[in-house]
């Protein structure tokens, strides 16, 4: 096959690595290779990178840096965050509260719990794919101990009215965590005005190298320690720090924050045009998600008559790396549990696409990605038998 | 998950694309609930199977084995249309991922609900191959 230009457009599920970041975290790997806790020269200096380190993230999402624990993705700060407070609290009560749209790391830790005893209200979201505060007022009772509401959408980019939700359950006495994995560094965050207690952070998503996250727990919240061990992370999480990949999260996590406005300005640009290429260009598409209280960076398609995988499929040996809700895609027989919970249909969830763009995208890919969706769509309903010329949308 | 090059090829130019309008045999199977409804069309002369036509809803792996199955009946006379299998079909794909398997199974029940068709419509079902139709009754989704 000839060689095309390779386009990234999935942004969502991971990134590079910029080359400032690399830069900052190259010292921690060669000569400034000591254990942050030993207590001679070597280790105290890579003791200092870390707590910077901290320093940096905790400026970040405007946190003290004794709140922020250094874990090794989001998805232990999930369950950390989730497990630990379960623990923790269960001689108030076993009733914990999350959304249905929420990632695995969280869902799947609540369904662990369930299976401890504890009782799990998921609630509904509306068909834009927003909790509303007052179904999560509704749903504590006096023996709710946490609830937990992601900040922004792994698959539709939807952000949530956070503010709103921390505040009811302040003034319910019930912790409040959010998974930030998808917003750090794409939405302002400010841990102390919003009113959260436990919030998880993961250092991939925003061009730091994969293998590290954080767990923002508010001073003075009680959860169980999750990792057994040495005093490190001040006797919260027990295993020698991963100092170079910290440092790199603290420089990627610090020109995120510097570069959020223009940043954010340009990726909304393609988001938009993007989305309205595909509705206008391509016929029988439907935008999942809310359409501007999304990420800046998240594309979430339904495209009728034709499956996921196989769009996928045809995308990349197009050149265009991407991602879809589809079953098949993850071997799995039902689609993504996100689409389902937005009211959708399986045969559209099925044929969903999804597009989360990057520092590296241009508005030049967007219009060649319209360009050769178009030619992969029309291809992939000549095959489809449910599909005919004049058709009528189950949709429009 | 890895493709094979074979099962690239029959997605990305997929044979016998489309629709017999004046076929003897149909076959519809899977549901778009699951993700995969493949229809198989069959033009037959002389108990030979001259044309094979398919339309696949489906992942690349339900495609690839609708157009390899489409491939492999066509030209056979109905009795060996009827032995085919979903394991033949994933060999001759250069092999599928075991999530996959199913879709092989889609493929054949999906000639042999066309098959079933005509056989039905012609009086041809007997004690020696009515057991050839039994995978129609298997839910592929359980050989995932």
């Amino acid at each position: 096959m000839h060689q095309v230009k390779r386009i990234y457009l999935d942004h969502a599920a991971t990134t590079p690595v910029r080359p400032e970041v690399l830069s900052a975290m190259m010292p921690a790997f060669t000569t400034v290779f000591g254990n942050p806790s030993s207590l001679y020269q070597s280790g105290l200096q890579a003791h200092q990178l870390m707590e910077n380190a901290r320093a940096k993230i905790a400026d970040c999402i405007g946190a003290d840096s004794t709140e922020i624990y250094f874990t090794s993705c989001g998805t232990e700060s999930d369950n950390w965050a989730i497990k630990g407070a379960a623990q923790s609290h269960q001689g108030k009560g076993r009733h914990m509260v999350t959304s249905a749209i929420e990632h695995h790391a969280v869902l799947h830790a609540f369904d662990a719990l369930a299976k401890q005893g504890f009782e799990i209200t998921k609630l509904p979201v509306d068909a834009d794919g927003l909790l509303d505060p007052e179904a999560v007022r509704s749903a504590i009772r006096d023996d709710t101990i946490l609830v937990s509401v992601m900040m922004a959408n792994n698959e539709i980019g939807v952000i949530q009215p956070i503010e709103e939700i921390a505040a009811i359950c302040r003034s319910n006495q019930v912790l409040f965590h959010t998974d930030a994995v998808q917003a750090g560094g794409a939405l302002p965050i400010d841990a102390h005005r919003m009113g959260v207690d436990l919030m998880s952070f993961s250092g991939h998503k925003l061009y730091a190298p994969k293998g590290v996250g954080a767990l923002y727990i508010r001073r003075g919240v009680r959860i169980a320690n999750f990792f057994d061990g040495g005093a490190q992370e001040r006797n919260r999480r027990g295993g020698t720090e991963n100092v170079p990949a910290i440092t790199g999260f603290a420089r990627a996590f610090e020109l995120a924050i510097q570069e959020m406005e223009e940043n954010s300005r340009q990726l909304i640009e393609l988001r938009d045009a993007l989305i309205d290429g595909i509705l206008t260009r391509i016929p029988h598409t439907r935008l999942n998600g809310h359409p501007t209280r999304r990420l800046p960076n998240n594309v979430n398609v339904s495209i009728e008559f034709i499956e996921g995988e196989a769009i996928l499929l045809m995308l990349d040996q197009l050149g265009y790396e991407c991602s879809s809700g589809s079953a098949c895609t993850s071997g799995a027989l039902d689609p993504s549990h996100v689409l389902l919970a937005l009211g959708l249909p399986h045969e559209i969830a099925h044929g969903s696409l999804r597009v989360t763009f990057g520092r590296s995208n241009t508005m030049d890919d967007v219009n060649r990605l319209i360009d050769d969706l178009e030619i992969v769509v029309r291809r992939l309903r000549e095959m489809s038998p449910l599909y005919n010329e004049n058709i009528f949308s189950v949709q429009n | 998950m890895q493709y094979s090059d074979r099962v690239m090829d029959h997605f990305m130019n997929p044979r016998n694309v489309g629709e017999i309008e004046d076929a003897e045999a149909t076959g519809l199977i899977g549901n778009a609930k699951c993700g995969d409804i493949m229809k198989m069309f069959l033009k037959i002369e002389d108990g030979i199977i001259v044309d094979a036509k398919f339309k696949t809803f489906g992942c690349g792996a339900a495609i690839a084995t609708s157009s390899m199955a489409t491939e492999m009946i066509k030209g056979k006379t109905l009795d060996e249309a009827l032995q085919l299998t979903n394991k033949a079909v994933a060999e001759a794909l250069g092999g599928l991922p075991p999530v996959k398997m199913h879709c092989s199974l889609l493929a054949e029940q999906a000639v042999k609900s066309a098959l079933k068709e005509y056989y039905e419509k012609h009086d041809l079902i007997n004690d020696d191959n009515r057991h050839l139709f039994d995978k129609l009754n298997e839910d592929a989704h359980d050989h995932a």
